[in-house]
């Protein structure tokens, strides 16, 4: 049956078109990746052709995927989360207060953390709910509130450091794995995170609700959507993955008072370059993970040309914004 | 009946209907109860200087004046239901450029300021026609040219550069009689802002734009253009603020946009002031009273010692409180 279609000319420029047609549907921040990817594994090959070059680019890539996944959400339901950064900060810094160099703290360090992230969320999420405060000001203030309350916590400097079984997520790898060589911690705690995220959003009503709150808030109140509690799980999401995000970050790059900084803008672009419309109702778990991949290769890319710093900063701007006008223009075409 | 109680309200009060119809904005009221709540706490924990010194009422307004330019430019641009990242830096690289060029000479003060003005056009128009024409998102188009121009100037710059004349500090120190000269720049400021909004057809059109962008459009609106306008505007008054600064600093310095915060605090400030995120809706009155609290809460928690890190956090739960005691009484969600 699928020969004979293929057989006759016209069927076989049929489904040449056809796969045009999904070869056009894929998403713009596929090629925009693969293809930093490549250049990357042209002028290193080294270190991005081999299995353990990727690994270890996945290692360093996997806290913003997390942070992005988390992101994506708020994002998707017409707000901002701009405490994320805040939080990242937070639970490095008081980490490293709790553990008192002591492993045996590590875990009910963590647990603790996971704690003060439901609470962050919450209180995010019932301040835009119940006060009415666009989400874009109350985190804002959360932003100051959670990283000025850090900062006083542990007295304006780091106390102590991140016992190793602490560090071990972000930073340690399982070691002879057959095929892959060796796998990161943090890459499974990102596809973890992200098949939880993908399976909330994607195959549930609640991330169906979360999309119709972004698209119309009068509509889904209408048509009995809980919007409140919707919005509240939402943020209380996001908060926990960026507890999450800043442990992995914490173990790779150890104790830094300004770790978190301009995080919560590299997540939101992160999920910009991965299709998000900023002001709610569409994304995709997955595109926006692929976002922070693109937005980690840029920065390796631009370490590697040699450029200083500045440079980097620089470059990285203009990137995100032709990177997000391809996006921008190739959907507005397609509608 | 409405118009008799009104004519009834006139004979009572005597006031002009002229002035009666002006409308206070409520975070006036906020205004003066934080400053009166600290006033207080002045009066009991430290030495009451609020109170009883004059000289500290204008210190609240002088150190308002770089914020409160910016915002005035912020309102604009939010008005527009636009916003815009990229003060913070355009406000440093003003204050290193106009610096530099000065090098402590009068007769570079005219070169310098038409150079660091370019410098606003140039910024404001790519901030603009990245969002209007290449349909960039605001949020990430702004965001991507302050990391532009951060890398621009960290590659240059990365101490105090040049020194400013002294008859330039005039802006800075200079008083007229009593009153300084940066309070009656931030009045004209304020006071052009007004008049830009309420008197002219690029206010009107403005107000449309937000409202409305498809709407404006169809009724003959040019709302590139508009919009295109409220970013040059942000972006000079971000220059100004950066002239300002330089003045009082006596030499420009790469950190004083982002250390200052100008970004997100004439953004908070104009949201407290009234003006909605969504665009379409506000004023420059509200924006200056927000700022002003801004203002009162560095003086008080400079007057009561309260610890650095403290002050964040307060100053985070305050913003939130602002915008939260007028949203609460709202009927529309938030987002």
């Amino acid at each position: 049956m699928t020969t004979s279609t293929i057989s006759s000319p016209a069927g076989f420029s049929k489904s040449l078109l056809s796969i045009w047609g999904s070869i056009k549907k894929i998403p713009p921040v596929y090629p925009v990746f693969f293809i930093i990817f490549i250049v990357l594994g042209l002028l290193n090959p080294s270190k991005y052709q081999t299995m353990t070059g990727i690994m270890t680019f996945l290692r360093t890539a996997a806290p913003l995927g997390v942070l992005a996944a988390g992101e994506l959400l708020v994002l998707a339901l017409g707000g901002f989360d701009l405490s994320v950064g805040a939080i990242v900060t937070f639970v490095v810094l008081v980490s490293s207060k709790l553990l008192a160099n002591d492993p045996a703290n590590a875990y009910p360090a963590i647990l603790i953390m996971l704690g003060f992230g439901v609470a962050i969320g919450a209180v995010n999420g019932l301040v835009v709910s119940y006060l009415r405060v666009p989400s874009f000001i109350a985190t804002l203030g959360m932003m100051l509130l959670v990283r000025g309350g850090a900062l006083y916590w542990v007295g304006g400097a780091p106390q102590g450091y991140l016992t190793e079984n602490w560090r071990a997520f972000g930073r340690n790898y399982i070691q002879n794995v057959p095929l892959f060589g060796r796998i990161p911690y943090a890459l499974i705690v990102l596809i973890v995170v992200a098949a939880i995220a993908y399976f909330l959003f994607h195959r549930t009503h609640f991330g169906k609700q979360i999309l119709s709150i972004g698209d119309n808030v009068r509509a889904s109140q209408l048509s009995g959507v809980r919007v409140r509690v919707v919005r509240v799980l939402t943020f209380v999401l996001c908060s926990v993955f960026a507890v999450i995000g800043g442990i992995l970050l914490g173990g790779f790059g150890g104790v830094n008072v300004t770790i978190g900084e301009g995080l919560e803008m590299q997540a939101i672009a992160a999920c910009v370059i991965g299709g998000v419309l900023l002001g709610g109702g569409k994304g995709s778990v997955l595109n926006a993970i692929f976002g922070a991949f693109t937005l980690q290769a840029i920065v390796n890319l631009l370490n590697l040309l040699g450029l200083p710093k500045p440079y980097t900063d620089a470059v990285q701007g203009l990137i995100i914004i032709a990177a997000v006008a391809y996006v921008g223009l190739s959907t507005q075409r397609k509608r | 009946m409405t118009t008799a109680s009104g004519n009834e309200l006139k004979r009572l009060h005597g006031l002009p209907v002229r002035l009666r119809s002006i409308h206070i904005p409520p975070v006036y009221y906020f205004l003066i109860l934080v400053f009166l709540v600290g006033g207080t706490l002045d009066q009991i924990f430290a030495d009451g200087q609020i109170f009883s010194n004059p000289a500290i009422m204008l210190n609240i307004i002088v150190r308002s004046v770089a914020l409160g330019i910016v915002a005035v430019g912020q309102t604009l641009v939010i008005i527009g239901a636009s916003i815009d990242l990229s003060v913070a830096y355009t406000i440093s690289i003003t204050a290193v450029m106009s610096s530099y060029i000065m090098q402590g000479k009068t007769a570079n003060v005219p070169l310098a300021i038409l150079e660091v003005f370019g410098i606003g056009l140039l910024i404001g128009l790519v901030n603009g026609l990245t969002i209007t024409k290449l349909k960039v998102n605001p949020f990430i188009a702004t965001l991507g040219t302050s990391l532009i121009i951060k890398g621009i100037i960290n590659a240059t710059f990365s101490n105090y550069t040049g020194s400013v004349p002294k008859s330039f500090e005039y802006f800075g120190y200079g008083t007229v009689g009593p009153i300084p000269v940066s309070i009656i720049i931030l009045l004209l400021i304020v006071l052009v802002g007004w008049f830009l909004l309420s008197n002219t057809k690029f206010g009107s059109h403005l107000y449309g734009v937000g409202g409305n962008s498809e709407v404006a459009r169809l009724s003959g609106v040019r709302t590139d253009r508009v919009l295109i306008g409220a970013h040059v505007i942000c972006s000079m008054t971000a220059i100004l603020a950066g002239l300002f600064l330089v003045s009082q600093m006596r030499s420009g310095a790469p950190w004083v946009g982002p250390n200052g915060v100008y970004d997100l605090n004439s953004i908070a400030t104009t949201v407290i002031g009234g003006t909605a995120l969504s665009g379409g809706k506000g004023g420059v009155w509200g924006t200056l009273g927000g700022v002003l609290i801004f203002g009162v809460l560095e003086t008080v928690f400079n007057q009561l010692g309260v610890n650095p890190y403290l002050k964040t956090v307060l100053q985070g739960a305050i913003i939130v409180i602002a915008v939260a005691s007028y949203t609460i009484r709202s009927k529309k969600e938030a987002a």
